[in-house]
């Protein structure tokens, strides 16, 4: 093979390739990664929101690109990863306390660029779960939590996988709409607990 | 607005005021509460003020230029305002992109009047129980549009990439809690807490949603723009902060308004 054939082999495989990314553009693929492109470079740091954020892990990439129905293979792959990644509590236990609960249920502060760093994140259960009797301003986006404990059993198995619910709702579920709370650090480990406490203590008001 | 309207706000806003009093005194729920001010104020809406202070500053020579915006063109010629916001987001050919109402009037200001575009861009919303000009002039601009259909175009190529990009923004799942647009605002009869909210991909909802911004919020006494709604929802989201105008806040401008079309424009608005 002489030069000018490998030169001439380069130039038109470069030529190809720009013709290939000129098409892109037009396909999913090529608006999804323009959509990318664009979203990194128009969002900014405020506050403790940093532009960073709008960095998406393969998760939450797939549900994207998916619209939330991904293929049963990345599913079961993506949900066996997030499963794994569960850190459980060192001393085995899984319930704190349900007034604790109750009060972090309560709060829908959190991680928005108008909050502050030093203040802990709240739970923001009653935005979108109904919780206790006595709360009737609950959201209805995921289902209703009223009797929880008293309907599934204050066993360890359940509290081990109400922990795993709220620690990481995307072991079980992909694409679900909850927020991953443990796995992200939102919530520490005691206020999981204490979330878990509301909803299968048998004195907690969900389950009264 | 002629100064019969003047006169006729002017009640209003002792009502208002008187109305809010009550409220609170009888601790009334807050969807009675907004229906109670609404009927009150069928007449009206405390944006009527926002809409008057924008036609002002609309005819009224700023900048270093020392020119109105009389000469502006939204897409339907220089100086036109009738109708224009429903077909907007548009292409427009003398910027080579697609814009909203809030990104061409920016484009206006600037080469018309001369405004630094940063000078604009630093505070672009109302703050601090004060309106911002753009928005102001969004305001009156919108009002222009009552009563007309949506018919927001997708024939131009970028402006149909416009359209499958907001659409993807729309989709578009990040930050710590993974939230997107979809995650609130893709199933229908859902709330938070005891605030509805609308499904986006059902036109009906969009239609209703749609048209019902820019709108004056009771609880902050402030007309509030189009821009600034989609800002509060990414703040909402967990998101960093979206750039005023940007590409990606036009595409999902886009997204919505093309989602949107065939309801007929009723904005300014009245929220709680």
């Amino acid at each position: 093979m002489n030069a000018k054939l490998i030169i001439g082999l380069a130039v038109s495989a470069a030529l190809a390739s720009i013709s290939l990314s000129a098409q892109a553009g037009n396909t999913a693929g090529g608006l999804d990664a323009k959509t990318a492109e664009i979203v990194k470079r128009d969002f900014r740091d405020k506050g403790i929101a940093k532009a960073t954020r709008v960095n998406q892990d393969e998760l939450q990439a797939m549900c994207s690109k998916y619209v939330d129905k991904l293929p049963a293979k990345i599913k079961t792959r993506l949900e066996a990863e997030q499963t794994d990644a569960i850190k459980w509590p060192a001393d085995g236990k899984y319930m704190g306390d349900w007034k604790a609960g109750e009060k972090l249920a309560q709060s829908g502060r959190g991680m928005t660029w108008s909050d502050k760093a030093e203040e802990p994140a709240g739970g923001n259960c009653y935005n979108c779960h109904q919780l206790s009797s006595k709360e009737i301003a609950f959201g209805t986006i995921g289902p209703s939590l009223l009797n929880f404990g008293k309907i599934r059993g204050n066993t360890e198995a359940n509290q081990r996988y109400t922990y795993s619910r709220i620690y990481n709702a995307k072991a079980v579920n992909a694409c679900a709409n909850m927020p991953r709370f443990g796995h992200m650090g939102i919530l520490s480990e005691a206020q999981i607990k204490d979330l878990v406490a509301l909803l299968l203590d048998p004195e907690s008001p969900v389950n009264k | 607005m002629n100064t019969s309207n003047v006169k006729k706000l002017i009640p209003l806003l002792v009502l208002a005021t008187s109305c809010a009093a009550t409220a609170a005194e009888n601790e009334i729920s807050d969807s009675d509460r907004i229906a109670q001010y609404r009927e009150m104020i069928s007449d009206g809406n405390p944006a009527d003020f926002d809409e008057m202070r924008g036609e002002e500053l609309w005819k009224t020579v700023a900048g270093p230029k020392q020119a109105t915006l009389e000469k502006c063109d939204l897409g339907k010629g220089a100086g036109v305002v009738k109708g224009v916001y429903t077909e907007l987001p548009r292409y427009f050919k003398d910027t080579g992109k697609v814009q909203d109402l809030e990104s061409r009037l920016l484009t206006c200001m600037t080469t018309l009047q001369g405004i630094p575009e940063e000078e604009i861009t630093a505070k672009p919303f109302a703050s601090d129980k004060k309106a911002s000009d753009i928005s102001s002039l969004a305001t009156y601009v919108v009002g222009q549009s009552k009563g007309i259909k949506m018919a927001v175009s997708t024939k131009h190529p970028q402006a149909k990439e416009a359209y499958e990009i907001g659409k993807r923004i729309f989709n578009y799942r990040a930050g710590p809690y993974d939230f997107a647009c979809s995650t609130c605002h893709a199933t229908s009869n859902v709330r938070i807490r005891m605030q509805d909210l609308p499904n986006l991909n059902v036109r009906k909802d969009a239609q209703t949603a749609y048209a019902s911004w820019p709108a004056y919020r009771v609880s902050q006494g402030l007309t509030r723009s189009f821009q600034w709604r989609l800002n509060d929802c990414f703040r909402q989201q967990r998101f960093p902060e979206p750039k005023f105008a940007s590409e990606a806040t036009v595409a999902l401008t886009m997204f919505l308004a093309v989602s949107a079309n065939g309801g007929e424009y009723a904005g300014p608005g009245l929220k709680r």
